[in-house]
């Protein structure tokens, strides 16, 4: 509870450097009232898009104004949909969340059973096998894996679909596809910690009275090894967002990347800063749920 | 598996990564023709190890018919630049907070550590997306989103590394014998961090080829119809079905670079880090 408490009075220092990360690009992205109205507008025209937009305000009170759309979720209308920027990207969050959810998590079962497997054959055939997959799989960038997929099993053997959503069989080659770009990082950390572990007093004594090795690892070694790849998980989240746009374009996924880069591309202001901020605040909050399953599982650091 | 050691993954690191740089500077010697001259009669011209390639186009034409070898050769050009600049501003930037931070201490440390902390929580490609969506893709954008993206592994590595040193005999001598407080943290200091430094930062140069090579896929990097090889990839993604190889050839390009750089990083943390060898 006490870990509970200090861990949410920890929640404003993201949460502040988000909000101002997302005015300063709001402000970056230029004026606003040219892109609303295009070239033809009279002055007239302009001023009162301005007033309204509150442009003519000196900054600080911009930033109010700001604060107050962020709370109540108003993010303006864009320009591509016609519609509430905020509903355009709340429809697509759900997408990009069932992927990233199911490419975390193929990511760390086959990065903790890879971990395992190298650290217990350490120096052996399959040791060898796993960290030359693990170099190869961090060289390969994502979006040439993703090409070569479609190409293999939606052209060549045609098993599976190369783009959209659908059912399971669109899920397969995007989900393998994030997935790969995560599972070395794990694969890494999850063999120096049991590495590590192993060599622990406990353990040491959990053998010495006839613990076979088999119970050794499931009992006492992994429990206190799978830590460091939780809080992995914590620190990738970024990046896995990043693998999530990537992927989201090549298989054409409706998720919130896919909707971000396009936005771009049509300067739909008022989608970007929407997508920035959700897909901000989502990362903020999923890190605040990692630290709490850490000291949910390891009570060194609810106790500190 | 000993023979896979260190000295054998430096050794295939080096000889990638070097070759890799001599073809980028000696671009305009190697390439067979101007890779920006297009011929609709050559177009899509398989490679020489198809059936209807011929030498002429080693590895075959793209679809506006320039020569893919050619392009995929001054692509190198780009991914080296960004990703070696890339790494300086962020190890420049990153290591000298750290620093600060560490050897300051008290108030000092507090805001540069808590700002590093903050800043962990806006997600690179989120950065980059935005300024190259506002500045628009050039070099210079690209160099400096994806540096200042990645300073924080730096200031977080150098700071916990200065506090320690900052307690070490050596210190408190150059201390004690009257040094400044810049002398000792860039005289003293900083040269005990170099080994780890630059583990961290080959290891960086890697990851920050494949970043500028997906923001080019994206469309968000240099625009067409420059040669990078993100933009090249992106181009064959729309050619799958008649012209595989433009895509592939690609993409092997980017992994044999990037390759190169991991196999080297790693090599050079197992000689360099005595700590992490030691746990192997």
């Amino acid at each position: 509870m006490r870990y509970l408490l200090r861990r949410l009075m920890l929640l404003p220092v993201p949460l502040i450097f988000v909000i101002g990360f997302v005015f300063v690009v709001l402000r970056l992205t230029g004026d606003p009232v040219a892109i609303y109205l295009g070239l033809d507008a009279t002055p007239e025209q302009e001023a009162v898009l301005r007033a309204d937009l509150h442009l003519d305000e000196p900054v600080p009170v911009q930033f109010g104004y700001f604060l107050l759309d962020l709370v109540r979720g108003d993010f303006g209308t864009s320009i591509q949909f016609k519609r509430r920027a905020m509903e355009v990207v709340r429809e697509r969050l759900g997408s990009t969340l069932q992927l990233l959810a199911l490419g975390l998590l193929v990511a760390v079962v086959l990065g903790v059973l890879g971990g395992v497997a190298s650290a217990v054959w350490k120096d052996r055939v399959p040791d060898f096998v796993i960290s030359v997959l693990a170099v190869a799989g961090q060289s390969m960038p994502s979006f040439w894996l993703g090409i070569l997929l479609i190409q293999l099993f939606a052209l060549e053997l045609q098993w599976l679909p190369t783009s959209g959503k659908g059912g399971w069989e669109h899920m397969v080659l995007p989900v393998i596809t994030l997935a790969t770009f995560l599972v070395p990082n794990f694969i890494l950390v999850m063999r120096v910690s049991v590495l590590e572990v192993a060599r622990e007093q406990f353990v040491v004594t959990a053998r010495a009275r006839g613990a076979g090795p088999a119970r050794a690892l499931w009992l006492h070694i992994l429990p206190n090894a799978i830590n460091p790849v939780v809080s992995l998980i914590g620190l990738q989240l970024g990046r896995l967002m990043g693998g999530a746009v990537v992927t989201e374009s090549i298989f054409a996924w409706p998720g919130v990347g896919r909707l971000m880069v396009s936005a771009i591309f049509q300067r739909d202001v008022p989608i970007v800063v929407a997508a920035v901020f959700i897909v901000a605040l989502t990362i903020v909050l999923a890190n605040l749920v990692v630290d709490l399953v850490q000291a949910a599982i390891d009570p060194r650091i609810r106790l500190r | 598996m000993k023979w896979f050691g260190p000295r054998l993954k430096i050794q295939i690191g080096v000889v990638l990564v070097v070759g890799m740089c001599l073809t980028a500077i000696f671009a305009p010697l190697l390439a067979p023709h101007d890779p920006y001259l297009q011929n609709l009669m050559l177009r899509l011209k398989p490679p020489v190890w198809d059936d209807r390639g011929s030498w002429t186009y080693p590895l075959g034409t793209d679809n506006l018919g320039r020569d893919l070898l050619s392009r995929l050769v001054y692509g190198s050009r780009l991914s080296i630049v960004v990703g070696l600049l890339a790494m300086m501003v962020a190890l420049t930037f990153g290591t000298t907070l750290g620093l600060v931070a560490g050897y300051g201490g008290g108030r000092v440390e507090q805001v540069i550590m808590r700002f590093a902390d903050g800043y962990q929580a806006i997600p690179e490609i989120l950065l980059a997306i935005v300024v190259v969506a506002v500045f628009g893709g050039s070099v210079t954008v690209l160099i400096l989103v994806l540096g200042f993206a990645g300073w924080e592994s730096y200031t977080r590595v150098a700071f916990n590394l200065t506090r320690s040193l900052r307690e070490r005999p050596f210190v408190e001598a150059a201390v004690a014998s009257g040094a400044g407080d810049r002398y000792v943290m860039w005289r003293h200091i900083l040269p005990q961090m170099s080994p780890v430094l630059t583990v961290i930062a080959t290891l960086q140069v890697g990851q920050l080829v494949l970043q500028e090579t997906a923001l080019s896929f994206l469309g968000l990097g240099l625009p067409p119809p420059t040669a990078t090889w993100g933009n090249i990839l992106a181009e064959g993604r729309d050619r799958l079905l008649v012209a595989p190889w433009i895509a592939n050839l690609a993409g092997i390009a980017i992994v044999l670079l990037v390759l190169g750089i991991n196999l080297l990083g790693n090599g050079l943390r197992e000689t360099l880090d005595p700590r992490r060898v030691d746990r192997r």
